[in-house]
């Protein structure tokens, strides 16, 4: 019992805590990064609760895809987020560098571009936290389990969690200044794909897009969904072992167009 | 925030421009019961998408999950969900409830 809760409380976590780590690195030096990150965690938390409770009633929305509704809309919303927080940098960057007498506009700026890494921790906090909180309820609740054993399996696949979260971020940190940025928006980049590709398997489940090719492809002999290194990258750069058609056209169109964004957003070295 | 709220309503409107097969009934049923399937092994047709109802007759939430059919859904205690799965290549498709991963296991079987 409490291995199980400990298993599934860290798989649940682990997403959460690597897109966390990521939003931490990319928010290096910017001010009150603390205070608009954890705030973006505790209000996700909140909602996953909330999520949670309602999960009845949701699944009865939008004839019996409530569910899938939702959780597209949080992946849409992140990847706009992203987008947003990847453009913005290539445009600002190397301006904030330098040139320190427009700091009040900086900081300004700075804080948008903070309540979009917020709000991206919060809904990824709220997605997977939800479900969470009701396994941990059904365990509880169902009486096949105790109190002190659940706690201390939840607590264990929490702290676990948290410390690949923790791991990535140090990791990050260690880059050099110089490749930083490139890192970091890297990996905004390819998260922001895999969120598309997620969103584009929860529209499909739900038959509101077609599939396409079911799979286009599938690689599980050589890394399946279900191992550690698949879950991993899985939740790092939305590997898939069998992705339908339809989900390779959200996760290619969302890497491309990010990266035109990016790359149009982006200010010749002298001209500021 | 123009821009979110544009997709949001997008994401909102998908349900009401594409046909819903609500009424309809499901072309396949799963119960669940002491969190495990039943049955625990379903056959299906190969090449056709399939509307899998699953219904929980548990007080507790489970999570139908499956890397196989590439799936995954709450299904809440006392209540019921459909998803669509396939068109499958004939085969054999594990899922189990993630919540009680030891007991709940089945198979789709597409032929």
């Amino acid at each position: 019992m409490m291995l199980g809760a400990t298993i599934i409380v860290f798989r649940e976590v682990l997403e959460a805590a690597l897109i966390i780590g990521i939003a931490a690195a990319a928010a290096r030096g910017s001010r009150g990064r603390g205070r608009w990150l954890a705030g973006g965690a505790i209000i996700g938390l909140l909602a996953a609760t909330i999520v949670a409770a309602l999960a009845g009633e949701l699944t009865n929305l939008a004839g019996g895809n409530g569910q899938e509704l939702l959780n597209a809309a949080i992946l849409a919303v992140a990847v706009l987020m992203l987008a947003w927080h990847n453009i913005w940098m290539s445009r600002h960057a190397r301006q904030l560098a330098r040139d320190t007498r427009r700091l009040g506009e900086a900081v300004a700026e700075g804080h948008r571009d903070l309540s979009a890494l917020a709000t991206v921790v919060a809904l990824a906090v709220m997605r997977e936290g939800s479900e969470t909180v009701l396994f941990l309820y059904g365990l509880l609740a169902g009486g096949d389990g105790t109190t002190a054993p659940v706690a201390t399996g939840a607590t264990l696949g929490l702290a676990l969690g948290a410390l690949v979260g923790i791991g990535l971020y140090a990791g990050l940190l260690r880059i050099p200044p110089r490749l930083f940025f490139s890192a970091t928006s890297g990996l905004i980049l390819l998260l922001a794909a895999a969120m598309a590709s997620q969103c584009a398997r929860i529209l499909i489940q739900a038959d509101w897009l077609p599939s396409l090719a079911s799979p286009l492809w599938d690689t599980s002999r050589l890394l399946a969904d279900d191992s550690a290194l698949g879950r991993l990258l899985h939740a790092l750069v939305g590997y898939d072992a069998s992705p339908a058609g339809m989900q390779v056209i959200f996760y290619s169109t969302a890497l491309v167009a990010i990266a035109a964004g990016m790359r149009l957003a982006r200010v010749p070295a002298r001209n500021t | 925030m123009n821009q979110f709220a544009c997709c949001l309503t997008i994401i909102v409107m998908l349900p009401a421009l594409t046909p819903t097969a609500l009424a309809d009934e499901p072309d396949a049923r799963l119960t669940i019961r002491n969190h495990s399937f039943e049955p625990n092994e379903l056959h299906v047709p190969a090449g056709r998408k399939i509307r899998l109802l699953v219904t929980n007759l548990d007080a507790s939430a489970e999570e139908f999950d499956s890397h196989e059919l590439n799936r995954e859904k709450v299904i809440p205690g006392g209540g019921s969900a459909s998803l669509y799965i396939g068109p499958l290549a004939p085969g054999r498709y594990p899922f189990i409830g993630e919540f009680h991963e030891s007991s709940a296991r089945g198979i789709v079987v597409a032929e």
